[in-house]
């Protein structure tokens, strides 16, 4: 057994870091620093200058223009755009819905969407969830009935994230009510364009709108939009969530995190001394890093198995539940690191473009937000309460 | 010993519950928020009327002659409606503070002002580089002459935004972390050289930051002793700490109420959710919290009850002889177990809701900035740990 990330990886990552040094504009690294707002500019910059070297899909393979990365590649690339501040790849496009086209698209679709995708010029988002199907996808109910040639779609999804700024939702659809739930459903794209299409936004409790509704009345889709078999989208649909959970750990965020939280403990003084010479403070950061070197390691051994062309099962449910659980932890020290600090909330000061009166302490402005923002880490993608199930049931046989 | 309220806290709860029911609902707070503000002064007005802001002043300054108890009543009934109103700040600490410390002459004029709901006041004594440690201040007050001249900044001043008068705490003598040297001074929040940053809390109360360059004042605005204003300060803020708790166990109540039955009629699967065991079980930890707080709640309010309606320093009985010692040590018990408490059920509570839980639109989401905020107050549940671990030193 040997930990150590050979002489290839370690050139790799110095390739990678080197690159990211020398491309990532200042402003972008500033304002992911900073936590301030990103528009869909700002996402979208990042990600051509990653598709123009090649990079802006580091889960796909050559054959359809990725880097063909393996998973300890990916992994070193992730970790490397977290530690420099970068801006998040949105996953949507790169992560869901193209691997769902590369494994069951035709080939119209993947010449149709792959190359958009790669180089950013359609933003796409997720339609699963609805008001009465949350944990319960399978009882979806937006509905969708051929005639001809195309679907019409009525309906409503809703915890769409960044609906607002995408062309393209791919959605689960109900195409068959006589049979089992999960075997009339249908994974079909939607162009956010076509009429009847209606996002509106849900501002969550930090003020944000990152969620909204989107709601469908009569709106016709080509029949060519429709990914794979008809009926056969709950099988597409359970192959993405493998694909959303495995990089759900996050641990290059986490790591980002936790030198941020001991650079607040640093900074912020308590009864004029600095906060890190508090040993009980310190202990709570040693905590939470013992804890991400645990789930680093374990991340890692999920990696290698998937290295070793065994499928992510359920770990994947394992990182994500851990995974989740220190994001969440951390956000919550970094809030206490503040202090009193944690209190005053200058939400506008956040805001792309924002040129009114300065605050003190800046480094406190999204500290708060982020850790009420960040209760969701343990809603979506599977709730930590269904993780444990999965986990109970695939790993325990309960 | 007995658990039970009296005639009267049982009338004043039932009256206030009325009230705060009718004119102090969630959308009326929305409207609040809306409009920027973080107090209405007809609310106030009403709550003056009940006199629910003199419940622990003394008679003959226009108050009730209550004790902690009566603050945790109505504490407790503002908590459950969430209610923005800067009562805490200027009711609790800021009237507790002037009637321990303050002369007649200066208990005269405010308190019964305060009970009457026309003036608001505010304790501005954190400073950036304090923390939750209360002896650490920076700010300076030089005698000059029959006056005082401020300099300093006041960080998170909360009910700030909105009061009359500001009580500040700067140094007549020693260094930053010293314990003696504090005086308390009476400051005109319209005072040339004074300066309101005002803004919101997470949880969309009132607050400021304050500038005091060269601020000017009459020695009259002295309130208690000159340098030995510390332990006013501690005890002020120990009546706000139980004020706070009895808040949060509010705040804490409903959220419970909200998610049980949430769970009751959300359906997954098929079934309500609260079904699952899993689910049962947290919210059955949530409950058994919950009462855990109210406990300390009722140990806090009552200790200080009993210490007498004064909060000064030597009340007597107690511990090792110390009652200071031992009633500082019970109110960091309670807001250390109120603020550990408010996380795991506001974090549940959301959690529980699922992606509900997560919106602006849910009440459930405003109660649990609430009780974060509650705990991010007068020192969190950490800070507060380790003052009753450091007890045990002594
Ligand atoms: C910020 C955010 C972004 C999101 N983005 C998207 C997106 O882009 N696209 C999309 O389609 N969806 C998105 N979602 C939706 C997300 O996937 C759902 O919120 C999630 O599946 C939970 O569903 P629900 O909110 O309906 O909660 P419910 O399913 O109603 O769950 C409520 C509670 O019950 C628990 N529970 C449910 N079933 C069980 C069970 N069997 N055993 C034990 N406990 C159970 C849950 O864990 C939760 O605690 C997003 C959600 C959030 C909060």
């Amino acid at each position: 057994m040997d930990l150590s990330f050979g002489p290839e990886e370690q050139r790799f990552r110095a390739e990678v870091r080197a690159f990211i040094e020398e491309q990532l504009p200042q402003d972008l690294r500033d304002k992911v620093h900073g936590g301030r707002h990103l528009d869909r500019e700002d996402y979208l910059r990042w990600h051509r200058i990653l598709a123009a070297r090649g990079w802006s899909a580091p889960n796909w393979p050559t054959a359809f223009g990725g880097p063909g990365w393996n998973a300890a590649q990916q992994h070193i690339f992730e970790e490397e755009c977290a530690a420099a501040d970068a801006p998040m790849l949105m996953p949507f496009g790169i992560r869901m819905v193209a691997p769902v086209i590369m494994a069951f698209g035709d080939a119209a679709q993947q010449a149709r969407f792959l190359p958009r995708i790669l180089s950013g010029e359609d933003w796409w988002c997720q339609g699963y969830s609805e008001p009465g199907s949350g944990s319960d996808l399978a009882s979806l109910r937006m509905r969708a009935e051929r005639r001809d040639d195309h679907y019409v779609v009525n309906g409503q999804k809703t915890w769409t994230t960044l609906a607002q700024h995408a062309d393209w939702i791919f959605c689960l659809v109900r195409t068959a009510a006589d049979r089992r739930p999960q075997d009339g459903i249908s994974f079909l794209l939607v162009d956010m364009r076509t009429p009847g299409v209606e996002v509106r936004p849900i501002v969550t409790l930090d003020g944000e709108i990152e969620v909204n509704e989107v709601w469908f009345q009569d709106v016709v889709v080509p029949a060519e939009n429709l990914v794979g078999q008809e009926h056969r989208g709950w099988t597409y649909a359970k192959y993405l969530l493998g694909h959303e959970r495995t990089g759900n750990a996050g641990v290059g965020t986490c790591k980002r995190w936790l030198r941020q939280l001991r650079a607040l403990a640093g900074a912020q003084r308590s009864g004029g001394r600095p906060l890190l010479e508090d040993a009980r403070f310190r202990d709570r950061i040693a905590q939470l890093e013992i804890e991400l070197m645990a789930l680093e390691v374990t991340n890692l051994r999920v990696i290698a198995m998937e290295l070793a062309k065994r499928q992510p099962g359920p770990e994947a449910s394992m990182l994500k539940v851990l995974g989740t659980e220190i994001q969440q932890a951390l956000t919550e020290a970094m809030m206490h690191a503040l202090g009193p600090d944690a209190l005053p909330w200058h939400h506008e000061a956040l805001a792309a473009g924002y040129s009114g009166p300065s605050w003190e302490p800046d480094f406190a402005l999204p500290i708060s937000a982020r850790y009420f923002n960040h209760r969701k880490a343990s809603i979506y993608a599977g709730s930590n309460e269904i993780q444990r199930n999965i986990i109970a049931k695939m790993m325990l046989g309960l | 010993m007995n658990f039970d309220f009296s005639e009267e806290q049982t009338q004043l709860r039932d009256a206030l519950g009325k009230l705060l029911d009718r004119s102090a609902g969630f959308d009326a707070r929305k409207e609040l928020i809306r409009a920027g503000q973080s107090h209405s002064p007809k609310l106030w007005r009403q709550l003056a009327e009940l006199g629910a802001l003199a419940v622990a002043l003394p008679e003959d300054l226009g108050g009730t002659g209550g004790t902690a108890v009566d603050t945790m009543i109505v504490c407790e009934a503002l908590g459950r409606r969430l209610v923005l109103e800067p009562y805490v700040a200027s009711a609790v600490v800021s009237a507790g503070l002037l009637a321990h410390a303050g002369s007649a002459a200066q208990k005269a004029e405010l308190l019964p002002k305060i009970a009457e709901g026309q003036h608001l006041c505010a304790l501005a004594h954190g400073e950036r580089a304090a923390r939750y440690h209360l002896p650490h201040l920076t700010t300076s007050a030089r005698r000059d002459g029959d006056s005082y001249v401020l300099h300093g900044d006041k960080h998170v001043v909360l009910g700030g935004d909105c009061a009359h008068t500001l009580i500040v705490s700067a140094r007549t003598s020693g260094g930053a972390e010293d314990r003696q040297g504090h005086t308390l001074l009476l400051v005109d929040a319209a005072a040339p050289g004074l300066t309101r940053r005002a803004y919101r809390t997470q949880d969309n109360l009132g607050a400021a930051d304050v500038e005091l360059r060269a601020v000017r004042v009459p020695v009259s605005a002295v309130l208690g002793e000159v340098g030995a204003g510390l332990p006013v300060v501690e005890d002020a803020v120990g009546l706000g700490m139980a004020a706070l708790c009895a808040e949060a166990v509010g705040a804490m109540a409903v959220m419970i109420e909200l998610t049980a039955d949430y769970v009751k009629t959300r359906k997954q699967f098929g079934v309500a959710i609260g079904q699952f065991q899993a689910l049962q079980h947290r919210l059955a930890d949530m409950l058994m919290r919950l009462e855990q707080a109210r406990s300390m709640t009722y140990l806090a309010a009552s200790t200080l009850a009993s210490g007498g309606p004064s909060v000064g320093a030597n009340a007597g009985g107690g511990e090792g002889g110390d009652a200071g010692g031992a009633r500082q040590r019970v109110l960091s018990a309670a807001k250390a177990m109120v603020g550990q408490c408010g996380r795991f059920v506001g974090q549940g509570a959301i959690q529980l809701h699922g992606g509900i839980g997560m919106t602006e639109e849910a009440q459930v989401s405003h109660y649990f900035k609430r009780v974060t905020a509650i705990d991010l107050t007068f020192g969190d549940a950490d800070h507060h740990v380790a003052k009753v671990s450091d007890a045990l030193l002594r």
